[in-house]
């Protein structure tokens, strides 16, 4: 009856632990700290990393973007005392983008981008926005989907019409108790009717961009034709601050490259640097590879994982030692104990399965308790701040696994020294 | 007195315990002795006499340094531990001085501990476990743990241990040591049951009262039987010993 004898074996092990709770569960601690703190670092850490991946995959693996950045020598350094009027010329062009078109092989379509920002109003209310000029393939590039209306089309592009499609977000502010479709919003001095209303999928491009950096609501997107952005804004932007102003020209914010394929993006990362190097004295660009920014997030993300997993196995460790510790007092406390077991006629590895036994429930108890705190915890963190979690079941089978691993190594020694103690010494001891 | 009735045998044993050094001290310096089955056998000897070396040898604690000890017609003092410990618990049962209960057990369990060292279903004894109990008189406390038992209760729970197993001999040792003299008298006349019921008794104490109930007394002196006293002959039982 092998079974029965370890399930009594089971049972006499919990029965001498309960004898002491307060000094078990204070044993356990050690271990329910560890196995929570691997399965709650994991979830956090796996969630952050979703998010970083998910942010990047919105903004098409496909995809390579190019942006226009102010050169920083020349811009900032005059910046209080340049001459007033002073104009400033960077970023990419109109050529730039045929160029790519042409020049680049595995292109699929080339993007541009107007990103202007300005107060959009309707009525009384007012909202600051990005005003975006773009091409109708802006659609199939960033994968937004329309909710009502229609997108930009080719005519609306032709005929440069003061038509506008805006995001959710900005329809709910501009337009609270009103249907935003067919009426027109005031962009600086002229009206644009709007004609459909654009579920983002996300704006990760604008959101490094401007929106969170200066505290601005991220889905607040106008879109209009280019060529209307071009006719209406001019190539000339002037920012007034602080009394003095500064004129700026920017042809495009961004270009967009769509590849075909995901092969085609590695070859053309480098031709287009050479491209736009070729054409830019200064550099006032940026290339974001998001492919490339998926590979660096999944490389991070591992790092991450064990990073945080090793902190947390260190924990394990010390609970681990702290059962140990424990055990060995309790061999020496329970001496007489083993003695008359001896007596009674246990063999060495009886009084070995013992101690190991209730060293294994110890900790496995701690495990399960852990296992527990550990999924609720990501769950209140995620309750209580916006960070994203995510519990796998790898991590959890792993914290467990380690806590009853932690067990077995950690109650051995112990355990065998139990088995080691003289019978005759044993029964003797007080 | 025929050889193969002798339950233990023991021939030129000696014990020498190594202290490092040339200081070896000889515990036993060739003992031998025969006990019968069915015998009750009284060890008695001043401390450093070397009885409690003897009753660990013949407790199967310990093996002999020399010599060799035959229990039940097995050699036991070469035996690896696990098979010595085997042997302790199939034909040895153990009454101590301070009775030696697991804590937390109940009086049932302590009962049982033997038996599962041995690998017996615990369930399908359940039934002598009980008769024994009621045999050492606590058949209504087999839930009691040792601290609620008094000294006297205690030791016949030992008892009821001891038997667990049908060994083949009951080795006690000083087991009225802590019980006061009418206890201790209640336990002796539960040892005295047993060997009248056929147990072999081997007891060690100093007290000559205790030893007076045995068949037979051997005294030790400087590791070595000095003389030996029989009280009355190993027979017939029962029905014609002193009561």
């Amino acid at each position: 009856m092998l079974t029965f004898q370890f399930v009594s074996t089971v049972r006499l092990g919990i029965k001498s632990l309960m004898l002491h709770k307060l000094r078990s569960a204070l044993t356990m601690l050690g271990i329910i700290f560890g196995v929570c703190s691997v399965i709650a670092m994991l979830a956090i850490g796996e969630g952050a990393s979703y998010e970083a991946q998910e942010a990047i995959k919105n903004l098409g693996s496909n995809n390579i973007l190019l942006r226009s950045l102010k050169p920083p020598d020349q811009a900032r350094q005059q910046g209080g005392s340049s001459p007033r009027g002073m104009q400033l010329a960077y970023g990419l062009t109109y050529e730039d983008g045929a160029r790519l078109q042409s020049t680049i092989p595995g292109v699929n379509r080339v993007l541009p981008m107007r990103i202007i920002r300005e107060n959009v109003r309707f009525d009384r209310n007012e909202v600051p926005c990005q005003v975006i000029g773009t091409l109708p393939s802006y659609m199939d590039v960033t994968g937004a989907g329309i909710v009502r209306g229609r997108f930009l089309a080719h005519l609306d592009e032709q005929h440069a019409e003061n038509v506008c499609v805006i995001t959710t977000g900005l329809a709910r502010r501009l337009f609270p108790h009103l249907d935003p479709m067919q009426h027109a919003v005031k962009i600086d001095t002229f009206y644009y009717r709007i004609i459909g209303i654009l579920q983002e999928r996300s704006q990760p491009e604008q959101r490094s961009q401007a929106g969170a950096m200066e505290g601005q609501p991220l889905d607040n997107n106008v879109y209009i034709p280019l060529s209307v952005s071009r006719t209406r804004f001019g190539e000339t932007l002037i920012r007034r601050s602080a009394g003095s102003f500064e004129a700026e020209e920017v042809q495009l914010h961004q270009i967009t490259v769509q590849m075909q394929d995901l092969a085609a993006v590695e070859t053309a990362d480098p031709q287009i640097r050479t491209l736009l190097g070729r054409f830019h004295d200064q550099n006032d660009y940026e290339i974001i590879v998001p492919l490339q920014l998926l590979r660096q997030a999944e490389q991070t993300k591992r790092i991450f994982n064990i990073v945080l997993g090793s902190i947390a196995a260190i924990s394990l460790l010390v609970g681990g030692i702290g059962i140990m510790n424990i055990m060995l007092a309790t061999v020496t406390e329970r001496t007489r104990e083993i003695g008359i077991r001896r007596a009674l006629g246990a063999k060495r590895r009886d009084i070995t399965t013992q101690f190991l036994v209730e060293t294994v429930v110890l900790s496995v108890g701690g495990g399960l308790v852990g296992v527990l705190v550990g999924v609720l915890t990501p769950l209140v963190v995620s309750q209580l701040t916006t960070m994203k979690t995510i519990v796998t079941v790898w991590s959890v089978l792993l914290a467990f696994g380690i806590s009853g691993a932690v067990g077995i190594v950690f109650g051995l020694y112990p355990a065998s020294a139990a088995a080691k103690l003289d019978p005759i010494e044993a029964l003797r001891h007080e | 007195m025929p050889a193969d009735s002798a339950i233990i045998r023991i021939r030129g044993v000696e014990k020498r315990y190594v202290l490092g050094g040339e200081a070896d001290v000889l515990a036993l310096r060739g003992v031998d002795l025969d006990v019968e089955a069915g015998s009750y056998l009284a060890i008695m000897g001043p401390s450093g006499s070397g009885k409690s070396t003897m009753l660990n040898i013949l407790g199967c604690l310990d093996r002999p340094t020399a010599g060799q000890y035959f229990l039940g017609g097995e050699d036991v003092s070469r035996m690896p531990d696990d098979q010595l410990s085997e042997a302790r618990g199939l034909k040895i049962g153990f009454i101590f001085q301070s009775y030696n209960l697991i804590a937390q057990l109940t009086v049932l369990e302590n009962i049982q501990v033997p038996l599962l060292y041995q690998g017996k279903d615990v369930r399908s004894h359940f039934e002598s476990c009980l008769e024994l109990a009621k045999l050492v008189g606590l058949g209504d406390r087999l839930h009691h743990r040792p601290s609620q038992l008094s000294g006297g209760q205690q030791q016949r729970v030992a008892v009821a241990r001891s038997l667990v197993n049908n060994p083949l001999m009951i080795l006690a040792d000083e087991p009225t040591g802590n019980l006061d003299s009418k206890t201790g008298q209640e336990v002796l006349d539960l040892i005295d049951r047993l060997n009248q019921a056929g147990k072999t008794i081997v007891l060690v104490t100093h007290d000559d009262r205790v030893a007076s109930r045995s068949h037979r007394v051997i005294h030790m002196k400087d590791g070595l039987i000095d003389r030996e006293v029989v009280n009355r002959p190993l027979g017939p039982r029962a029905s014609d010993s002193p009561s």
